[in-house]
């Protein structure tokens, strides 16, 4: 296809330099800040796929929690109820898998909708997830949740190790290698025709039914590609965090992570990466600080979407371009 | 039992009637869905439970329920600042900074709740008590329940009347039906706007009022009601009055014949019928 940028290495240098620069993190960050870094590196990934079906399709979910819980349950449950098949390349393909199953069936429902009507089944839908997971404690944990314990990876057992020198040892390599893939690949579909058929539909769905598009086919295809990135968030989440609820799956969760992206900025690849990471310093901050985090997380919120409404990286991004111009 | 159900059913559809009526005028005039709907629900509850507990045993009983209404008229007051404050900027805005932002209010909501009342429940039961109870065909049944469905029918016959009647009424369905041709033709977009928001605050608060002399008021106590509303608003088509009241009347019913049949999955059966609907008729029952 013609539309096809010339690949721009400069920035693929860039990228390449930041990788580098993320490997040597764990021995600058104390084990706390890591973890945090941990958290929002696992939001990034979300955020990355979270941005497909915003930035790119046009389409805001008010329910991808359901995704994210999708992926942290299949970790928790196969801890649960199938101990000898817990290890870490078993439990992400299938965390991929039941997020894709699931994001497959809500999404069939939601994609014959746009706007606000499509919002409100993605909220629903994930609501419907979050009563399921909530009503049948005896196999879900209820409220309560499920403790997840330390992976083997590639055969190799965890056991006796606590969790900080997990996490600050070999699973931040693991997740920092996960992270890298989750980046290029969906790099690899904002570029793609794929990506660009999404990018015509946003625009302009009539034109782009015209010109031969399925819409709503694509809308479908970008709806499961987001489920199943925002699940493998949740998955690697998971580890981190050690116990899942059934909370994940509640709207106002799902909020958080239109939020994230919205700080970040939707309009640029990079910016749910940039917003997960701010959010995640920031919930906590507010949480260290005060008893009304709600309070300061909503009104930076509103702060947000009506002064900065391409969000951090955008505005960023609208700066570097006026100091080259100098204008 | 059948009536006791029966009757329940209509108790729970008189409630989110109000609440999705409410979800409904502010959609369909002003195209914004309003996330914060649940909490003015709840600051409704709040402020009534609160006057109840305060001056509820010191004037006559018919005044007290005259008090349920402070939930009606301050929850409107809420919504006046709220839209004046907030939603005033967002007419122009793309439909993912109006729903941020209402998301951003409803944080905000749920904590200046918290600031006011604290973290502990409300109770204010004294309407709910000396009403006491009545008998319905040999089954013993509360009034106040009884109360409450009289008082939602009344409130959705003054609407409609409102709606269909009045030029206000008129002017605000003309809105709804296309904003364009209405600003075409000269009516104040805004102030209309103003006047739906706050109403279909007022109409939450409503709600939240008439439910707290059986519930005590708790922190959260908004989240369910706005799911509930969110689907009587998708079953029932967007902006639609009549399909407000048959998306109630079909959410009241399933939930109180759920809980009394399979008390387990009562919510995910609610969905699950939803989900139906929407699969065979994607607009909603009455939806345009």
């Amino acid at each position: 296809m013609g539309l096809k940028n010339k690949p721009n290495y400069l920035r693929w240098i860039v990228y390449l330099i930041l990788f580098i620069a993320l490997l040597f993190i764990p021995r600058i960050l104390s084990i706390h800040d890591l973890m945090l870094f941990e958290y929002g590196l696992t939001f990034a990934i979300v955020g990355l796929g979270f941005n497909l079906l915003l930035g790119y399709t046009g389409l805001l979910s008010f329910g991808h929690g359901a995704y994210f819980a999708a992926g942290a349950y299949s970790v928790a449950m196969i801890a649960k109820y199938l101990p000898q098949a817990y290890s870490i390349e078993i439990v992400i393909p299938a965390a991929l898998f039941f997020s894709l199953i699931l994001s497959i069936i809500f999404g069939f429902v939601c994609v014959r909708h746009t706007k606000i009507f499509f919002s409100i089944l993605a909220l629903s839908l994930s609501m419907l997830l979050f009563a399921l997971l909530f009503k049948l404690y005896h196999i879900t944990g209820g409220s309560d949740g499920l403790r997840v314990p330390l992976p083997t990876m590639f055969g190799f057992s965890f056991k006796g190790i606590r969790r900080p020198e997990f996490l600050s040892g070999t699973y931040y390599y693991f997740l920092l290698a996960m992270f890298a893939i989750s980046f290029v690949v969906m790099k690899g579909i904002v570029s793609s025709p794929f990506g660009k058929a999404l990018q015509a539909i946003r625009d302009n769905e009539v034109r782009a039914e015209l010109i031969g598009i399925r819409v709503r086919r694509y809308r479908l295809y970008a709806f499961c590609i987001s489920g199943m990135f925002v699940g493998l968030g949740g998955a690697l989440w998971t580890f981190v965090n050690g116990h899942v609820t059934a909370d994940l799956s509640h709207w106002v969760f799902s909020g958080e992570i239109v939020y994230m992206t919205l700080l970040g900025g939707f309009g640029i690849f990079e910016g749910p990466i940039v917003g997960a990471m701010i959010f995640t310093y920031l919930k906590l901050y507010a949480m260290g600080h005060t008893e009304y985090w709600m309070f300061v997380i909503g009104a930076t919120l509103i702060v947000l979407v009506l002064l900065l409404p391409s969000g951090v990286a955008g505005a960023f991004s609208t700066l570097w371009r006026r100091t080259i111009k100098g204008n | 039992m059948w009536i006791i159900y029966t009757l329940n059913g209509l108790y729970f559809a008189a409630l989110l009637f109000l609440i999705s009526l409410g979800l409904n005028i502010i959609l369909g005039v002003m195209g914004i869905l309003n996330l914060a709907h649940g909490s003015l629900y709840a600051i409704g509850a709040f402020i009534a439970a609160w006057i109840i507990i305060a001056i509820g045993a010191k004037i006559p009983p018919f005044f007290l329920y005259i008090t349920l209404l402070s939930g009606f008229v301050l929850t409107g007051i809420v919504g006046l600042i709220m839209e004046k404050s907030l939603i005033r900027f967002m007419y122009k805005r793309t439909l993912e900074y109006q729903l941020l932002l209402t998301f951003g209010a409803l944080m905000l909501l749920e904590d200046v709740i918290k600031m006011i009342w604290g973290g502990q429940a409300y109770y204010a039961s004294a309407p709910f008590d000396l009403l006491g109870k009545a008998d319905i065909f040999g089954h013993v049944y509360p009034t106040y329940f009884l109360f409450v469905m009289i008082i939602a029918l009344i409130a959705g016959l003054l609407i409609w009347l409102f709606m269909s009647k009045t030029k206000l009424g008129i002017m605000l369905r003309a809105i709804s039906l296309d904003r364009e041709m209405a600003t075409g033709i000269g009516l104040d977009i805004n102030r209309l706007s103003t006047f739906a928001f706050v109403l279909g605050s007022a109409l939450a608060g409503l709600a939240g009022a008439l439910v707290v002399p059986t519930t005590p008021a708790l922190l959260g106590f908004g989240h369910e009601p706005l799911i509930l509303g969110f689907i009587v608003v998708v079953v029932g088509g967007l902006g639609s009055l009549k399909g407000a009241l048959v998306g109630a009347l079909l959410v009241g019913f399933t939930r109180s014949f759920g809980i009394a049949i399979f008390p387990e999955i009562e919510l995910p059966l609610l969905f699950l019928i939803a989900g139906i609907i929407l699969v065979v008729k994607p607009e909603g029952l009455f939806g345009r």
